[in-house]
């Protein structure tokens, strides 16, 4: 929020004044109240292996982050270039492999990778649209540098608590609403909706019928699916509400079994469907992957589109939007890594210390090494993990990440943060302005995930 | 509206119901053994019977005390006609169709939920439970008037309105069927205190022993009382009163849907029995066999109404 030279950052400057004015006590109850009306709302999730795991808060800071409109307009541009390459790629992967036979990225990476889905192969979704919903992991590491650190092209979660920390600091702080111009993102439930709806399949006369597919009350982000699935004003269900009848998907109603044309999936590709997939799947429906490439449902995400947001892919990005954008990305690269490569691995070895290493299949902030914060020990052990499976893992530096305030005892204090903003893609791409703004409450710390203790604030784009 | 929804509808407010009887009915017990000190055992016997859990009472405790009792009703989750039970239970069933209630009725009970957690988290103290007993009435009246003030009157709404009656009518003729011989009229004939305070309490189970004086005369009579509780479709806990409810919700789910089933002829029979039948006839046919055979039916109302509308867990 502050300079170096001890003035508020330009986006930040009517936010900067309003905070100067306020009364500490005021704002510490109304960090209470706000951790009251979460509670209240049910806007919890669970944290898997926790004895007392049934439902816990993610933490809400309610100091803003603050974008300017051309800090956003940036931003988006280079989001977009990317998601309409990720389309572009995954298209070509599962027909005519252009990008594999021009040599720009070797064949055993795909093919022998578990989240390419043969099945897919031939077969393009309604609109050609593979990735409907995607959430880009930002970071900032200066004032014009921006990095992505993922895709997250399946089902990226989070977007309720973009919607939820609005709504909260709307109802706390009115005031400052008049004050800024921030740019609104309460509707992206009917955006989400509209371009659900617009991807319906070929066969599917009059208003398409939308449904949410959850893994149930007990998945931890079962209270974002009933959210979602509520603001659209569509039916939320799970695997065992659906069955395949007549070649499509239907599902159990009050007055019989009742067509769905859209399944706006939650639920991971491995689970989709055990007469395809993991046959012990019981949060699947058995023959929707028939019924999905007879053209008679739309899935979204699409089912295969983890191979291109995995980490052992990650790395091709560059090559990836250059190959189908014609142009050199906007938005960088974290240089990263391949341990599967024997020079790199070599050098990942001797620089541990410095290094972020990440499982390439792995998720939720599990499984990593933060070189500089390990501790020896930990380091040796996870080198030894490094050698026994090379390929499993990639490496990337650490990077200076940005610091946003937090309300911390004693005042307020820098902290890191990432950004992940959401987008949506039919026959146009629709990047909401604003996303969900993740922070690492531990002092010093670089990992955000709200599984490692990680909180949360509203993300403010201004119109400027 | 999926099957299951439909059904986790129905039973988050069965539930809702059951919370607030089960309060209802402690409530009742305590005033009574405020009341005649020296038989305190019957009186928790009879409560714990007309909660139905009085063989899975013994299950648990040697022998019976009110401060047993009490707590087996409020906070054993050995018992899932408890409070903490079936807020318990009414929530992870509005958590389930989430989709389908309002912001305000979910909050409603959620916050139930939260607070019913924290005030049973221990035993209760005697003098914390008209504190408790308040709350409890509190929270599910909020639930309530959320639920009312806010819902769309759809099929949700009819739904969770079925749920609500054929609860609450299982509940009035439980209460009855209990304590149907204290109002026999060979017993009854004298009139004592202790027929009056086993009166008394009949209708403070059913939260009734004040109306009760607006309608009939200020004396108790065992007849009065049986025919408020069954046949006074004013009153809104009489049998009476929730089959008119279910008959008029379940009608409007068959215009909706275009199409009738077994539950509904069943339900209007039974409203046209309870409309046509006087107190006297059923007092000389028999209270208990009566009662007996309205549970029975109001059971299989039930299933019909879960079979015509396909409810599945």
């Amino acid at each position: 929020m502050i300079d170096a030279d001890g003035s508020p950052r330009q986006p930040y400057s009517t936010y900067h004044q309003w905070y100067s004015n306020q009364d500490r006590n005021r704002l510490i109850a109304k960090s209470k109240e706000a951790e009251k009306i979460f509670r209240k709302t049910g806007i919890t999730f669970a944290v898997y292996g926790h004895a007392d795991s049934s439902e816990k808060l993610i933490p809400f800071d309610l100091i803003p982050r603050i974008i300017s409109g051309r800090e956003w307009r940036r931003l988006a541009q280079g989001i977009e270039q990317r998601v309409l390459a990720l389309n572009a790629f995954l298209d070509d992967i599962y027909h005519k492999q252009e990008i594999i036979r021009a040599g720009r990225i070797p064949r055993g990476l795909i093919e022998k990778n578990d989240t390419f889905l043969p099945q897919m192969i031939g077969f393009r979704p309604p609109g050609g649209v593979y990735t409907h919903v995607v959430g880009t992991d930002i970071v900032r590491t200066g004032e014009n540098q921006f990095y992505v650190l993922e895709d997250n092209a399946r089902t990226p979660s989070g977007v309720s608590y973009m919607l939820e920390n609005r709504e909260t600091m709307m109802q706390m702080f009115p005031e400052l609403f008049h004050q800024n111009r921030v740019r609104p993102v309460e509707n992206y439930p009917y955006l989400l909706r509209q371009s659900l709806s617009s991807l319906a399949p070929a066969g599917c006369n009059g208003k398409p019928r939308v449904a949410v597919l959850t893994p149930g009350i007990y998945n931890s982000a079962f209270y974002e699916h009933a959210f979602l699935a509520d603001m659209m004003g569509v039916e939320l269900v799970q695997g065992s509400d659906l069955r395949v009848i007549d070649g499509k998907v239907k599902m159990r109603t009050t007055r019989g079994y009742e067509a769905i044309d859209v399944l706006y999936r939650r639920v991971d590709d491995n689970f989709l469907d055990p007469l395809t997939f993991r046959s012990d799947s019981a949060l699947g429906i058995p023959g929707i992957m028939d019924v999905y490439r007879a053209g008679n449902v739309t899935i979204a995400n699409a089912p295969g589109t983890g191979i291109s947001d995995d980490k052992a892919i990650y790395s091709y990005m560059p090559e990836i939007i250059e190959f189908y954008t014609g142009r050199k990305p906007l938005l960088e690269n974290v240089p990263t890594w391949r341990c599967s490569e024997p020079d790199s691995l070599k050098y990942v070895l001797e620089h541990l210390a410095e290094l972020v290493v990440k499982e390439v299949h792995g998720s939720g902030g599990y499984g990593m090494l933060v070189g500089p914060t390990a501790t020896k020990k930990e380091r040796v052990v996870f080198a030894e993990k490094l050698k026994s499976r090379p390929g499993n893992y990639i490496a990337q530096p650490t990077l200076s990440l940005s610091t946003v305030p937090i309300m911390v005892k004693k005042g307020i204090a820098p902290r890191h943060v990432d950004l992940r903003p959401y987008v949506l893609v039919s026959d146009k791409v629709q990047i909401i302005p604003g996303g969900l703004t993740r922070v690492a409450l531990k002092e010093g710390s670089l990992v955000v995930n709200s599984s490692q203790g990680g909180g949360t604030k509203d993300t403010w784009v201004l119109e400027d | 509206m999926l099957g299951r929804t439909a059904n986790g509808l129905y039973w988050m407010f069965r539930y809702i119901e059951r919370t607030e009887n089960s309060a209802r009915l402690i409530d009742a017990g305590l005033r009574m053994s405020l009341t005649r000190s020296e038989s305190a055992e019957d009186d928790w016997d009879g409560v714990l019977q007309s909660a139905g859990v009085r063989g899975l009472y013994d299950q648990v405790h040697e022998g019976l005390t009110s401060g047993d009792a009490i707590d087996f009703l409020l906070r054993d989750r050995a018992n899932p006609s408890s409070v903490i039970s079936c807020i318990e239970e009414g929530r992870n069933n509005a958590r389930m169709v989430r989709t389908a209630l309002t912001r305000e009725t979910w909050e409603a009970i959620n916050e139930c939920w939260i607070e019913m957690k924290g005030i049973l988290a221990r035993r209760a103290r005697t003098t914390d439970m008209p504190e408790i007993i308040d709350t409890i009435k509190r929270r599910t009246g909020l639930i309530r008037g959320a639920f009312h003030g806010t819902m769309l009157r759809n099929e949700i709404f009819n739904f969770s309105r079925i749920g609500t009656f054929i609860e609450r009518a299982d509940n009035t003729a439980r209460i009855l069927d209990v304590k149907y011989y204290v109002l026999l009229p060979a017993i009854s004939a004298v009139g004592s205190s202790i027929d009056n305070v086993q009166w008394e309490s009949i209708l403070r189970s059913v939260s009734a022993h004040r109306s009760y004086g607006w309608v009939y005369d200020a004396e108790l009579r065992p007849a009065n009382i049986a025919d408020f509780l069954i046949a006074n479709g004013r009153m809104p806990r009489s049998l009476a009163y929730c089959y008119e409810k279910i008959v008029s919700n379940l009608a409007y789910l068959a215009r909706e849907y275009g199409e009738r089933h077994a539950a509904h002829e069943t339900a209007e029979r039974t409203l046209g029995f309870l409309r046509s039948q006087s107190i006297a006839n059923i007092m000389d046919r028999g209270l208990h066999e009566y009662l007996e055979d309205f549970i029975s039916q109001n059971n299989r109302l039930g299933q019909e109404i879960s079979d015509g509308y396909r409810f599945y867990h």
